[in-house]
């Protein structure tokens, strides 16, 4: 362990700043990328259920009688 | 020899085997990433000359080498793409510009964090970070390019075009630091000859560079099995799946 205390280990040896910027801005970039990611995945699951909902009210509309 | 290949290029076949691969990269990069992270920004000993900033390095190195290797593997993609017309390499390509695009951002972001600190300067135009900055921007060229045409088989090969003109970037990249006078330092590991970086920094070097590999394979298989999702959503499969729960 090169620290003695966790305010010494987020102080960094003065290069706090930069060091926990550098990390912070990874952690939220890579944290961005896979949200996008299953969030595009929900989202493609749900066009497709929806399509087939659709396709579904379709067949019915249309296999109903005296209707226009 | 090759036949057991064929099978793959099938999108079901290859989509069941993303999602059995995903859980071990998911495994892989979480251990690797929880161990890395805690050795190297505690108990890796500080730089002599740089102190605790040097511990940029986890996070920039990693970043740094797969920025490039992501776009080494979307370059092969995008040949057997536009070469032997595989749609599934076109659609991989898609799948890994974002996260490639991800990891060069996070390369010039800790780099200018680091640089800050240690040359004074923010951003400094010199020609391994304007060539990354390139990388960065064929990486969205190439995304933006895909995303352009709704016609997918027309945006799979102007993208790989673009992909494998932006190739020449990444021996640029990498001898940068040789070919021309740099304030950026040379490579710690990359190199033929014994690694310039004691082996008790090195060590969670290497556990981290495996993190954000595996990190780049598991968000590229997510992805590739969504551009799947994507162009095949009227077939039967798809539909079954997205019926039958998960």
């Amino acid at each position: 362990m090169e620290f003695v205390s966790w305010a010494d280990f987020f102080a960094m040896g003065g290069y706090g700043f930069y060091v926990w910027l550098s990390f912070g801005a990874t952690f939220i970039s890579m944290l961005g990328i896979v949200i996008d990611t299953r969030m595009k995945r929900a989202r493609l699951f749900k066009q497709v259920r929806n399509n087939i909902e659709r396709n579904k009210r379709m067949q019915a509309a249309r296999s109903m009688e005296n209707t226009l | 020899m090759w036949k057991w290949l064929h099978p793959y290029a099938k999108a079901q076949t290859s989509y069941e085997l993303a999602g059995k691969l995903i859980p071990w990269f998911t495994v892989v990069c979480c251990i690797s990433f929880a161990v890395g992270l805690v050795w190297g920004l505690a108990f890796a000993p500080a730089d002599y000359q740089q102190g605790d900033s040097f511990r940029i390095i986890y996070i920039h190195v990693p970043a740094a080498i797969l920025s490039m290797g992501a776009y080494t593997s979307m370059a092969v993609a995008a040949f057997i793409g536009l070469v032997w017309q595989i749609r599934l390499s076109d659609m991989a390509v898609a799948a890994m510009a974002p996260v490639g695009a991800v990891f060069t951002f996070i390369a010039l972001f800790t780099g200018a964090a680091w640089g800050k600190p240690m040359w004074g300067a923010w951003w400094v135009w010199d020609a391994r970070l304007t060539s990354e900055l390139i990388l960065l921007f064929l990486y969205l060229g190439v995304i933006a390019l895909y995303n352009a045409f709704s016609d997918k088989v027309l945006a799979g090969r102007a993208a790989g075009i673009l992909t494998l003109v932006g190739v020449i970037n990444i021996p640029i990249i990498h001898y940068s630091v040789e070919w021309w006078n740099t304030l950026h330092q040379g490579a710690s590991i990359t190199k033929f000859d014994k690694p310039s970086i004691a082996l008790s920094m090195l060590w969670p070097l290497l556990i981290m560079l495996l993190a954000f590999a595996t990190f780049f394979g598991a968000l590229m298989l997510m992805r590739f099995r969504n551009e799947i999702l994507q162009r095949e959503s009227h077939r039967p499969w798809v539909k079954a799946l997205v019926m039958g729960g998960k």
